[in-house]
């Protein structure tokens, strides 16, 4: 009777039993970490290049990297944040390629210290009692709305309307659920600008989802 | 409610200390400072919960579905590489 394989999707699965099933080119094992991670990879790949079809690319890509260094992990790091590390590669030297050649770049530099609410939404710093106090708070969100699929789909579409570091580096921390070391890591960046530019890219897309929740409850 | 002394944070640089506050990286006074400030402001303390809500929305966004069946090129890459092996 063949071993059972370790269930991939349980969380601190055994990383080493699947490597070993994979290490003795058992497909069904290699099938189920596919299965496991093609959607987030794909997405991942998806905030670094151009195309679906590119990332597409990139993800197979990626697979032929992680089977031929198989036999070089070693488990320090779990099997998925390795395999996740060997996609962030190959999508970055690919996006590095990409706007490159491109006939302008679609790479903004780093923009101005843009402030995180519409300054007029606050009184003056010159105000008598209240300076720099909200004149226009937010009100609270309702739950129900919150939860609906337009809601989600409009949160990914402001997400997508980010300039592209922004976008990768919230992509990654809200929504793959990547802590900021995984995040650093994989772009490449310091932890201060991270930071930085995590602040900026959830600040524009709160700023959306808000006029968004006021014109639904309307 | 008394009027706010110049030591006081104003909302307008509380909005932009929230990722900092909730990356948990706020030197002990100013996260005092952020949280005395949150306590008692309604506009800010709803400020940080669309924060939140945000966050934990963004984590429902779902991937793409993925094909049951494993793309054709996936099979061959790992059939190629098997017989490398062996």
């Amino acid at each position: 009777m063949q071993e059972q394989l370790p269930d991939p999707s349980a969380p601190g699965s055994d990383d080493a039993r699947l490597v070993e099933a994979l290490r003795s080119g058992r497909e069904e094992a290699f099938l189920a970490l596919v299965q496991r991670h093609q959607g987030s990879m794909l997405r991942v790949a998806t905030t670094f290049v151009s195309s679906a079809a590119v990332a597409e690319e990139v993800v197979q890509e990626t697979w032929l990297g992680v089977l031929h260094g198989l036999d070089r992990f070693q488990g320090r790091s779990s099997l998925r944040s390795w395999i996740f590390g060997i996609l962030t590669n190959c999508a970055r030297s690919r996006g590095a390629r990409e706007s490159r050649s491109a006939p302008f770049s679609s790479f903004s530099g780093p923009d101005e210290d843009e402030p995180a609410v519409d300054p007029s939404r606050f009184l003056g710093a010159d105000h008598p009692r209240w300076p720099g106090h909200w004149a226009s708070p937010p009100e609270q969100w309702a739950e129900e709305k919150l939860a609906t699929k337009e809601t989600l789909e409009f949160v990914r579409q402001a997400i997508a309307d980010l300039p592209p570091v922004q976008k990768q580096v919230i992509s990654l921390r809200d929504v793959e659920g990547w802590t900021s070391a995984e995040t650093c890591e994989a772009l490449g960046i310091s932890e201060a600008n991270q930071r930085v530019l995590l602040h900026r890219a959830r600040s524009k897309v709160r700023a959306r989802v808000e006029q968004f929740m006021q014109k639904e409850s309307r | 409610m008394t009027p706010p002394t110049p030591s006081d944070l104003a909302c307008r640089e509380l909005v932009q200390l929230v990722t900092d506050y909730l990356e948990d990286v706020l030197p002990r006074a100013e996260r005092d400072r952020f949280e005395q400030h949150i306590a008692s402001c309604r506009g800010c303390a709803v400020y940080l919960r669309q924060m939140r809500e945000l966050v934990r929305v963004s984590g429902r966004i779902p991937a793409g579905a993925v094909p049951p069946e494993p793309p054709p090129e996936l099979l061959r890459v790992f059939a190629s590489w098997k017989a490398d092996r062996a």
